[in-house]
Parts: C-alpha cells; structure tokens; sequence
C-alpha cells in the first residue's frame, strides 16, 4: 500500500469517530494480566478523552488491579501464551515471566504509558467510575482498606446494569 | 477548507482544526472557544500557552503530560473543557489534534 492510500485512509477513520453514537463505555475486568488491565485502561481512558463516559467493574481476577498490595506486580502469561512465541517449557521457568513482564513495562514507559497505580488516579481524576464486584471481594476475602482509596463502591452485578441507563451504552468483558 | 473565523477566512482541515499556526490569535481563540460552548477565562488561556508551549518544542501531548504539567491538574482540565478535554484545548489553541492513543 502506498503512502497516500494510508494516509487517505486514516483521515476517513478519524472522520467517523467524530460521528460516534456511543455514550458510555462499560468494562469489566476479570482478569488479572498486565496486558488485560492496560486494554481496559487504556479503552477506559481513550473513552473519556473522547467525551465518552466510562465504567470499570473489577471482578474475579481483575480484582488484582485495585489491590493496594498486588496492583504493582501485575504480570504478563508467559505459559499458555502463544502470542509471545516462547516454547512452553521455557515459559515456565523461573523469572521468564518477572523478565518478560519487564520488558513489556520498559517498552510501555517508551510510550509514555503510566503504572497501574497512576493510570488508575488518571481514570478517577478523568471522571472514570472504578466499581469492586461485591461477589469477588467476597470471595477472596477482601476488605474496603485492601483497595484503593479512588474505588468508587462495591457493586452487584445487577447494581452494575443498572449503569446502563442510558441510550448508546457499550458493555465490554475483558 | 476555509472557514470564517472571527470575520476571517481562516484554513482549517475536516475537523476544524487550524491548519497554518501563524492564523492563529486570541480572537480567533475566543471564537474557536465558543464554537465549543466554552468562555474563555484566565484558567483557559493558562492551559492555550501550555498546549502551545509544549507544541512549538515538539513535545507530545498526553493526559499523564497534563497531569504532570504543574499548570493544571486533571479534574480541572476536564471541567474546563468538557467533553473531550485533549481534542477541544488543542483545537482551540490552533494546534493539531494529538495522535496519541493515550
């Protein structure tokens, strides 16, 4: 393809996503890689810069991202992960994957993506409702002082449709 | 694409935005401004000269450079330019609009 034919074709796309219908952007997080979090985060954030509203529900696995303790230790799969191209032995040896998750985090700084932590006071700060799943917490034991202090509530699963009040809602498992 | 800016044919490109800086001025900003449903006060002119500021030095614009910009923090930004804070400053400072994802 040509230079110009990308180019031509990239302003098309942006003219359409000046046009969007959608009005609120509703994610659920339920697992707890790296590279799960970001997707979320970074589709939250990208929402809310556009004039989108957007949601987070933290459940199962996804809870990892919201706990003061474990969100800055968020890996990325190196077994089962067939995009990395690893053999599965190797995978599974001691500190491939602290060493693989490292270099993903070293390559996301390149591009000026922030931490976990930050990135969450970003979402908060950017209008971004951050909700706990009340049966997860429940599950793993958790308490209210586990999580971070920007965690808008804990809610059920009805409670979280309910967010869906509006026309041009989205609801995205992750 | 020309379009009349403050009673002046300015060149914008599809989306509105200011194609050629030097057209740029604070007339054209109030109108741009109001375009967008925003009054321009002396918090709004603060975060033009920042945008302005960091694209003359070729700097990319992020929500995180917002946050680390000491000019002005994120709650502010978005309450000062509702609806997509990046796109509506940049516009209105006459400056592209950021390609960055983030």
């Amino acid at each position: 393809m040509s230079e110009t034919t990308i180019k031509q074709k990239s302003e098309t796309e942006v003219k359409e996503v000046s046009k969007t219908q959608v009005k609120k952007m509703l994610f659920i997080l339920s697992k707890g890689t790296l590279e799960n979090a970001y997707a979320a985060f970074v589709m939250a954030n990208g929402a809310r810069m556009e004039g989108i509203e957007a949601e987070i529900f933290f459940t199962f696995f996804g809870l990892e991202a919201i706990q003061k303790k474990k969100l800055e230790h968020l890996h990325t799969a190196t077994v089962g992960n067939p995009a990395l191209h690893m053999p599965t032995m190797l995978g599974g040896l001691p500190g491939v994957e602290a060493l693989a998750t490292k270099m993903m985090k070293k390559e996301m700084e390149k591009l000026d993506m922030p931490p976990i932590s930050e990135f969450l006071e970003i979402l908060s700060d950017s209008g971004c409702k951050l909700w706990g799943c009340k049966l997860a917490i429940d599950m793993f034991h958790l308490e209210r002082e586990d999580l971070i202090d920007e965690l808008d509530g804990v809610l059920t699963i009805g409670d979280f449709y309910g967010r869906a009040n509006e026309e041009g809602t989205h609801l995205l498992f992750i | 694409m020309k379009k009349i800016i403050a009673d002046r044919e300015i060149d914008v490109n599809e989306e509105g935005y200011l194609v050629d800086f030097k057209q740029w001025d604070k007339e054209v900003c109030r109108s741009l401004a109001e375009e967008e449903g925003i009054s321009m006060t002396e918090r709004h002119w603060d975060v033009i000269e920042y945008l302005q500021d960091k694209h003359q030095k070729e700097e990319p614009l992020s929500i995180r450079g917002i946050k680390k910009s000491g000019v002005i923090n994120i709650k502010e930004f978005y309450s000062l330019f509702p609806g997509g804070p990046l796109k509506k400053s940049t516009l209105i400072a006459g400056i592209p609009k950021p390609k960055s994802c983030i």
